[in-house]
């Protein structure tokens, strides 16, 4: 009897520690990989300071194809991982397909938008923080030219680009607005010495002010905006302590905070549809002990007041994405 | 004679090559601080554990039987196509508007239609960097390598653009149905069904591996065909062997390089068949995803024999497979997986004659290389 009851206790132990293991929540990053500089590593950010602060730990999986997307979902769901986040807008197509067959998970995408019962979807309105940070540079230029440096040429990416040109043009009329890509394939994620010869090219045109969408290859434009003594806005993160006093900015994309929500709030994440905008800080333009000399007081009055008026509906920016146009630069 | 019999050269080579890339593996697997008896159980049930794997270690392998037959019918011209990448993206936008289009009543007419279309788009693809070699002499492994850049560059083009789907995404629509590929499901869970009867597990439950599989199979048996069976083959080798030999025979170079490099894109357009039509069911960027680059490593290691490219494509798409399921369940990370996919290529294909050279000594000294050389038999390969 007694024995009986050890097996039984030792497998009613098993059984929960188990459940415990499987219930874990789970990370799936996009190609280029868990530590990119900026949108996955912004997600594994958010995943591991929820680890640090709860003790507990979350599976993650890093991609390496297309054909991967929908296997790593379907192992994480039948494995009772609970709830599965996703980085990336290429996951919307794979997710929609697995979504329906596993009812009792919670699937959270970012960046993407899947209508289920069970799924999550975050979207960033990148060119609202865009405009803003857009607004710092015109202000901040002396020479009325500023430049755009994105990674692969994608609708997102442009998307960041046409913000940013409004918001130069909102203060500057006349400012020039010189974008360019990296290149048209995954590696333009990660190319810092194309972004700094990209970067050089942009100071002949007489570029003072350079924003970088692009991943791993900003990196390589703040370093020569940095070197050159021109001033750069970074991405995603907030990236001004990077380089003291030569950052002017970054436009922050906070992936980090849902994902941490997300792992927060555990299987009671709520589905359904939000948009991440300058309204509900999901975007927005950093300042901190490292910038605060670059930005003067009338700008920092004049940016706030455009998110403000941003925030309450007042001003529209033009989403690239809604009709793949952009009225205030040309790609 | 100082040779080694064949069949050595064709099997204890890869596999002492193979053993040494584990064993390096395993040592740098160690180091990091894993377990790499575990490793290789985790990966060998990843690749081959139940039939969902096994389909996924197939689709894989599809990919690089398309692309690892393309180098191998190029080199046997001693022509370098390193642009398979840049060919099967290319073979995927023939495709994809062959898919998307053209009505097509049923998948059996749409496998062959987007077979044409992604192969001659792949052929086209090839086409010029071979025009180039053959009347400029421009080295044809600079142009293909240069042509995989444009290639993605256009590909962008029309993703970003004319092809693009409403959405986020740079990816065209999803094809019509009637242009699904079946997959290993669909084709044998009914067949499994009726043999182990209504209450058997679902086989090859949801995994990529679809009917290309065996357009793949037919291509190695058309290539081989192709290779030592015709003509042109002949005259292929011939010219692969000895360039002036050949012109002297009265082979055109011109043509020769031509045929081979049009053969070659077009398989490797093919490869666009398995990813966009069998699994993705439309076209995505990065569809290819480096399955042209490891085609030259199939190649390599299969000696540009199809039976030896079928095997290294499996070996290859076991790695893959396996290494995905690899990093699902352990902190290896993913680049550990591209080192040992790195130190495969490069004890088979690089370092080839590392093994081969004490190998061949070996048989040497035990006198078995001494005898008459076998007369050809159809396997041994053309090396």
């Amino acid at each position: 009897m007694s024995f009986m009851k050890t097996i039984l206790g030792g497998a009613a132990a098993a059984a929960l520690t188990a459940g415990a293991a499987l219930a874990e929540p789970a990370i799936i990053y996009d190609l280029g990989g868990k530590f990119d500089k900026s949108f996955n590593e912004s997600a594994y950010t958010g995943a591991q300071r929820w680890a640090d602060e709860t003790g507990e730990s979350f599976a993650e999986f890093e991609i390496q194809s297309d054909a991967q997307r929908e296997q790593a979902i379907r192992r994480f769901a039948e494995n009772g991982n609970n709830p599965i986040v996703m980085a990336g807008f290429s996951w919307a197509t794979p997710l929609s397909e697995a979504a329906a067959d596993y009812p009792d998970t919670t699937f959270v995408i970012i960046d993407g938008v899947v209508e289920a019962d069970n799924v999550r979807s975050i979207v960033f309105s990148e060119h609202e923080g865009s405009y803003l940070v857009g607004m710092l540079a015109a202000m901040a230029s002396e020479t009325g030219t500023v430049g755009f440096v994105g990674g692969m040429d994608i609708p997102l990416i442009r998307k960041f680009g046409c913000g940013y040109a409004q918001g130069v043009k909102a203060v500057n009329e006349d400012a020039t607005v010189i974008a360019n890509m990296t290149g048209t394939t995954p590696a333009a994620w990660n190319d810092p010495v194309k972004g700094s010869e990209l970067t050089l090219a942009q100071i002949s045109q007489g570029a003072d002010v350079v924003f970088a969408a692009a991943g791993g290859t900003g990196v390589g434009v703040l370093q020569t905006a940095a070197d050159e003594d021109i001033l750069s806005i970074g991405v995603d993160s907030n990236q001004n302590y990077l380089h003291p006093g030569e950052v002017l900015t970054s436009m922050t994309k906070r992936v980090d905070n849902m994902v941490y929500d997300a792992f927060t709030a555990g299987e009671n994440v709520e589905p359904g549809f939000n948009v991440m905008g300058v309204a509900n800080e999901g975007v927005g333009y950093a300042v901190d002990e490292f910038n605060e000399e670059l930005l003067t007081e009338e700008m920092l009055a004049e940016v706030q007041a455009a998110a403000d008026a941003i925030a309450s509906g007042e001003l529209t920016v033009h989403d690239y994405m809604s009709d793949e146009s952009c009225p205030a630069v040309d790609f | 004679m100082d040779k080694m019999p064949p069949w050595a050269d064709a099997v204890l080579v890869p596999l002492f090559s193979l053993i040494l890339a584990a064993i390096i593996s395993a040592i740098v697997i160690l180091l990091i601080g894993e377990d790499p008896w575990e490793a290789v159980k985790l990966m060998v049930d990843g690749a081959f554990g139940n039939t969902r794997n096994i389909g996924y270690t197939l689709y894989y392998a599809t990919n690089f039987i398309f692309t690892g037959l393309a180098v191998a019918v190029a080199f046997h011209a001693r022509m370098f196509n390193i642009g398979g990448e840049g060919q099967a993206l290319l073979g995927g936008l023939g495709g994809a508007y062959a898919a998307l289009y053209v009505p097509w009543p049923h998948w059996s007419l749409a496998i062959l239609g987007g077979a044409v279309a992604s192969a001659a788009f792949g052929a086209a693809w090839a086409a010029i960097p071979a025009y180039l070699q053959a009347k400029r002499g421009s080295h044809i492994v600079i142009t293909t390598i240069m042509f995989n850049f444009i290639a993605a560059a256009l590909l962008n083009y029309f993703l970003v653009g004319p092809l693009k789907a409403p959405g986020m995404e740079p990816a065209t629509e999803t094809f019509p149905a009637a242009t699904h590929l079946p997959s290993f499901e669909t084709m044998f869970d009914p067949l499994w069904k009726a043999i182990a009867g209504p209450e058997a597990d679902v086989i090859f439950q949801r995994s990529p591996a679809n009917i290309t599989f065996f357009l793949a199979l037919l291509a190695c048996v058309a290539v081989w065909l192709l290779i030592w069976r015709t003509r042109i083959g002949y005259q292929i080798r011939a010219f692969g062997w000895s360039q002036p030999a050949a012109r002297y025979a009265g082979y055109s170079a011109t043509k020769l390089i031509m045929t081979a490099m049009l053969i070659s894109g077009g398989l490797s357009g093919l490869m666009a068949v398995n990813q966009a039509m069998g699994d993705a069911e439309r076209l995505v960027l990065n569809a290819v995803e480096g399955a042209g680059f490891i085609g030259i490593a199939v190649a390599l290691m299969g000696r540009n024999h199809p039976v030896g490219v079928l095997l290294a494509a499996i070996l290859f798409g076991a790695l893959y497979q396996g290494g995905a399921e690899l990093a699902f369940w352990t902190s290896i990370p993913r680049e550990m997986i591209v080192v040992i996919q790195g130190l495969v290529i490069l004890f088979t294909g690089a370092l080839d004659n590392m093994v081969r050279m004490p190998l061949e000594r070996l048989f040497v000294a035990g006198g078995y290389g001494k005898r008459p050389k076998a007369p050809k038999s159809p396997i041994k390969p053309a090396e």
